[in-house]
């Protein structure tokens, strides 16, 4: 054991690092705060998850700052004298067919993707989450119900069911954010139900069981917090997925809809005039990929830092 | 005690200022062994200390098992004049399993769990001798019946868990002896055991290492089984030898760790309430 | 804090059978400890001990056989008073704990000690919490400075302390002991069963322990019961089995085996 205590109580103010450090915190906010900094140290080591979560930051940052940032207006373009320019000084990544800045669209288009990203993440996770755990804590019938209708969302390919709800409920942004959320749960469900199969035999369940804690305070207060990293991360890896699941389906035509400028329904655009006016649907490409590309390495670099073998 | 009569033949282990080191949370690296310094001739050695003092380590050390990340230094690591420390992996393989053999606590975990139990030993015996299939496995069902296993062929063909674990720790000391290995590393090899199993294990030991007249270290955090099994006794806390004591001198140990080491177990029949305990001094771990 | 609390309660199993999926691992044991005794369960891996003592508490399930608290004063006519809670309530709860075998297993590992002492006062809404956690740090001699420590900053001596707080500090009268310092090293033990028995003198606590570790079984407790593959094999007190007399062969092996190794190599 490090005497680190004998000389943090001989100076009265210790740094900041030593405080998060510390292996004696002596509040609950130390505590908590000294954990979230342990699992960032861990990330920060690696140099590609900084990356990935730089980019993740721009994308958030041009996404709230378009109205700054765009140099034109992504709606309104000139069919005379600005169609199909190749990328210049001007216009970065050149103009489309309407005449548009395809800079400008694109950048009106990270709102979009990051509205997808988060509402899937925001409405599959906590689905799967519960679903997961549930099942996997009360076993029996319960678990064998829940788990069948998860095998069912599993069968089918993500985006097939995906175009089978939007017909249903018709084209439209919001519809498919939907339709790519319900069919993004199950693999969490998986996950979830995984771990709390193992949590469940450990002694410490069986303590607080033992204190007479109900099975939904178990779940929610016990085996839900530590299943949530290894959820996360799942979550993060699959945003890729999402993006160009969102991508095909604008690419399809059953996203979003013409004027707004969605990344997929600008390459199923580019597709017209990728022979002649390849930058057309290349700008729009590339962003996806830098943006997955983005999301996988953080996914990587979280699961890294979070795992709990690396915490000890 | 008995063939002490030649005068001190070359000792077969030399082991001067050992020093192992892990990397620590902070970025520095904390040694868990300290400068541990011993000799082993063919007699039996016991290394005896809780979690943290750095026995295990120092038994891995010996035999190049370090886990990557640690280092190891020493001014001298020896075997037979084979410098240890700087032989190369070759050297190093052959010398493991053929010259020194160690045996670990769990077979469970130890023994390869999608091999059956006669192909693991074989597999042992090809990598050290050159030897035809057949006589291979001869010597394995031989090998298995000197660790008393009743019924060899069958043993043979049976996996990890498919035995006790009495059964699987002999199958292991069997695996570990076949290549007639010249020292024994046994690192807590019966404290996964039940009380009973445990004598029966320590029997074929002793048997064994009588017969072939080997070397010993006995890693354990037993003191009372390792007085009762070796010669010589080395206690270790944090990482430091505290104490060199003769197992028949272990009463009057001087350390006060050791003696109190000794008087902390509750005792069959005795009746001290409460039982004393240990006053960890600081200078101990200087 | 019913008035339970203020009655002595023992805990009483007749015919216990526990089996799983086929598997027997505990036929037909019976046992009685009134309050403020101090009863031991020992035998080997796979005799049913923990078994035994997971049924008495309603951990593991119970294929047969009965498990309930039992008034000390026997004799008396019980129509006055309200009946022993029955096991699985919350105010049997109260009354039996369990400190369990690996300090490593049997914390959160993401709560801190103050969560993990704070959660059985929340779920029996007990008030003024701060102070209880306190003094429970205390009773098990650690400083309030390790209340917010998690697991992974702990020693498993420390670990085990935690677990010891955890379990009282609902102020049980039963305690029942899983092996609690197997996982631990020798000087840590002893310093762990010293902790058990003064908590045991103070509150007047009933403790159920399971050992295979004889000499640790009989320093704690006053009557032991020997147990193999799922079976009784012996009641005795610890003065017999220290004295050597007991009546079973299976417990004078464990006796013999556990006074360690005779080297037949040495005259």
């Amino acid at each position: 054991m490090t005497d680190n205590s004998a000389r943090n109580d001989a100076v009265p103010r210790e740094s900041l690092h030593e405080w998060l450090m510390s292996d004696r915190p002596r509040s609950r906010r130390q505590a908590s705060f000294g954990r979230a900094y342990g699992a960032w140290r861990t990330f920060s080591r690696n140099r590609l998850a900084i990356l990935g979560l730089l980019i993740v930051i721009g994308l958030v940052l041009t996404a709230v700052f378009a109205n700054v940032l765009a140099p034109y207006s992504p709606y309104i373009g000139d069919l005379r004298t600005t169609r199909l320019l190749p990328p210049s000084a001007a216009h970065w990544f050149g103009t489309d067919d309407q005449g548009r800045d395809i800079l400008s669209r694109i950048i009106f288009g990270s709102r979009i993707t990051l509205f997808v990203v988060i509402l899937v993440a925001i409405l599959a996770a906590p689905i799967g989450l519960a679903v997961g755990t549930v099942a996997g804590y009360a076993g029996g019938l319960l678990d064998a119900a829940l788990m069948r209708i998860t095998d069912i969302f599993l069968a089918f390919p993500r985006l097939i069911l995906a175009l089978a709800f939007v017909a249903a409920l018709g084209p439209g942004i919001e519809n498919a954010v939907l339709a790519i959320a319900i069919t993004s749960w199950p693999p969490y469900a998986r996950i979830a139900r995984a771990e709390t199969l193992t949590i469940r035999r450990t002694d410490y369940i069986a303590a607080v069981q033992l204190i007479g804690a109900s099975p939904w305070r178990i779940v929610w207060r016990h085996i839900m917090p530590l299943c949530l990293s290894s959820v996360i991360v799942r979550v993060t890896l699959d945003m890729a997925g999402i993006i160009l699941t969102a991508a095909g389906l604008g690419f399809l035509g059953l996203g979003a809809q013409p004027p707004m400028p969605e990344w997929g329904a600008m390459i199923a655009n580019g597709r017209l005039y990728v022979l002649d006016h390849w930058w057309v649907a290349a700008a729009p490409g590339a962003a996806i990929f830098v943006v997955s590309l983005a999301f996988n390495l953080l996914g990587d670099g979280m699961r890294d830092a979070l795992d709990p073998k690396a915490a000890k | 005690m008995s063939l002490e009569a030649s005068p001190s033949p070359a000792p077969m282990l030399v082991v001067d200022d050992l020093r192992v080191s892990f990397p620590n949370r902070d970025g520095g690296r904390t040694e868990a062994v300290r400068g541990v310094s011993f000799t082993l001739g063919r007699e039996r050695l016991g290394i005896v200390g809780e979690s943290g003092s750095g026995k295990t380590q120092t038994g891995r050390a010996i035999l190049g098992l370090t886990a990557p990340e640690g280092r190891v230094s020493a001014r001298r690591l020896a075997f037979n004049d084979v410098d240890l420390l700087h032989c190369t992996p070759r050297q190093r393989r052959e010398l493991r399993g053929g010259r020194i053999a160690m045996v670990l606590q769990d077979p469970k975990f130890s023994l390869n769990p999608v091999m059956c139990i006669g192909d693991q030993i074989v597999e042992t015996l090809r990598a050290h001798t050159r030897l035809a299939a057949r006589e291979a496995r001869a010597r394995a069902i031989a090998a298995l019946r000197s660790v008393q296993i009743d019924n060899p062929e069958r043993v043979y063909k049976l996996y990890p868990h498919e035995v006790s674990g009495g059964m699987g720790q002999r199958a292991m000391i069997a695996m570990m002896l076949i290549a007639n290995p010249d020292l024994l590393i046994a690192d807590e090899p019966t404290s996964a055991l039940d009380v009973t199993v445990q004598l029966q294990v320590l029997a074929v030991l002793d048997a064994l290492v009588v017969r072939r007249g080997m070397g010993l270290i006995f890693v354990s955090h037993d003191l009372r089984l390792v007085s009762s099994f070796c010669d010589r006794i080395l206690v270790m806390y944090a990482g430091r030898v505290v104490e060199e004591v003769s197992a028949r001198g272990l009463a009057e140990a001087r350390h006060p760790y050791t003696r109190g080491l000794l008087n902390c177990l509750p005792k069959l029949g005795a009746n001290r309430h409460p039982l004393p305990t240990l006053d960890r001094r600081p200078e101990w771990a200087l | 804090m019913g008035t339970v609390s203020a009655r002595e309660a023992g805990i009483e199993a007749q015919h216990l059978r526990v089996t799983y999926r086929g598997f027997v691992a505990v036929a037909d044991t019976s046992l009685r400890v009134d309050a403020g005794q101090s009863f031991g369960i020992v035998g080997e891996s796979g005799a049913g001990k923990s078994t035994v003592l997971r049924a008495l508490c309603g951990l593991a399930p119970v294929s047969s056989g009965t498990v309930c608290l039992v008034e000390k004063s026997a004799g008396e006519t019980s129509n006055s008073r309200a009946p022993l809670p029955l096991p699985g309530t919350k105010p049997f709860r109260r009354l039996v704990q369990m400190v369990f075998q690996d300090p490593y297993g049997s914390l959160h590992p993401r709560q801190t000690v103050d969560r993990i002492l704070a959660e059985p006062l929340a779920i029996h809404a007990i008030e003024d919490a701060e102070t209880r956690i306190r003094r429970a740090l205390d009773e098990v001699g650690l400083g309030t400075s390790f209340r917010f420590r998690y697991p992974h900053q702990l020693s498993g001596g420390q670990r085990q302390r935690i677990a010891v707080a955890r379990a009282l500090i609902l102020e049980p009268q039963i305690l029942l002991l899983d092996e609690p310092t197997s996982s631990l090293d020798a000087s840590v033990q002893a310093e762990v069963l010293n902790l058990l028995e003064e908590l045991r003198r103070r509150h007047g606590l009933t403790f159920i322990m399971v050992s295979h570790d004889l000499a640790v079984v009989t320093h704690m407790c006053e009557r032991l019961m020997v147990m193999q593959r799922g079976e009784t094999v012996e009641l005795l007190t610890s003065a017999d089995l220290a004295a050597n007399r007991a009546s079973h062969d299976y417990t004078r092996n464990l006796m013999e085996a556990s006074t360690g190794f005779r080297r037949a190599s040495t005259a």
